[in-house]
């Protein structure tokens, strides 16, 4: 017997929405940051296993350009957390409520 | 046998990542990130896409956890005061994600699930690959093929991205005083 595609399926969204739990449950921008990556992941696990079980490269090739964009984009991100630390010694998202009210 | 490294992986992958939204300290989480990437890796591994186990160890465990390390420790968050999250937070968190995990439950399991598909057999070498049709196969030579023929135009433009996010973060870390502006150039001391 082998694995079905729906297992793999399952853990897939498992992560996302561990991801998505970690999202809302953290105040660290790092932190919030690293689970959003989870869910990039995750994302990822799903587009391959129906690359595999369709028997086509495209899935594959669409986690290949996700993982480009993904690097990127935490560079970025990263960039942007070091920048407004600078600015205001913090990275706790309470205290970063300027755009409230 | 592929049934019990499924299960193992699965499991280490998703507990470490559980384990990243829960851990008190950034760096803990952290390691526990590359414990899950390595994890999510060896799933890959499970299904034949050899390439991709190397490129996720080699960019997300490597170069993109390396990075966020490297921040959190420049950034020392854990010496500021660590705020507990309020009693609505961790009621909405958990009952959100309760919900996504009994709704995928559902669809997966469920009484209405799509039926599982066979495990397709692969074919060693893209010789009936297409332009429009590339079947899976292990070598990592259908990676290529695919770039070069039905993906050329994204991959192109995946290429522009990376230049433009180096030339945004050289940008974003230029140093910025408090009231926003660059600050002076420092003047040499006269002698």
């Amino acid at each position: 017997m082998t694995v079905s595609l729906n297992a793999y399926l399952f853990v897939s969204g498992l992560l996302f929405a561990i991801g998505f739990f970690g999202v809302i449950l953290r105040r660290n921008t790092l932190v919030i940051y690293m689970c959003l990556e989870l869910m990039l992941n995750a994302v990822n696990l799903a587009l391959v296993a129906f690359s595999r079980y369709h028997n086509s490269m495209d899935g594959n090739l669409f986690v290949f350009f996700i993982i480009a964009v993904a690097a990127a984009e935490v560079a970025v991100g990263l960039a942007i957390i070091v920048a407004l630390y600078r600015k205001r010694q913090t990275v706790m998202v309470e205290e970063l409520a300027e755009l409230r009210n | 046998m592929a049934d019990f490294l499924f299960f193992l992986f699965s499991a280490l992958t998703v507990l470490s990542a559980f384990l990243v939204t829960v851990s008190r300290n950034a760096v803990n989480g952290a390691m526990f990130m590359i414990l899950s990437f390595v994890g999510m890796a060896c799933l890959f591994l499970l299904l034949e896409a050899y390439f991709l186990a190397a490129l996720q160890v080699l960019v997300y465990a490597g170069a993109v956890m390396v990075l966020f390390l490297f921040i959190v420790m420049l950034l020392d968050a854990d010496k500021a005061r660590s705020v507990r999250p309020d009693r609505l937070t961790i009621v909405a968190a958990t009952v959100g994600g309760l919900m996504l995990i009994s709704g995928l439950a559902y669809v997966t399991f469920g009484p209405s699930a799509a039926p599982s598909t066979e495990l397709p057999a692969i074919t060693e070498m893209p010789q009936n690959a297409t332009a429009e049709n590339i079947p899976f196969t292990t070598a990592s030579r259908s990676f290529g093929y695919g770039l070069f023929t039905k993906y050329m135009l994204p991959f192109q433009v995946t290429g522009f991205l990376l230049l433009i996010a180096m030339i945004g973060v050289i940008v974003l870390s230029k140093k910025i005083d408090a009231s926003g502006d660059e600050p002076a150039k420092q003047k040499v001391a006269k002698s």
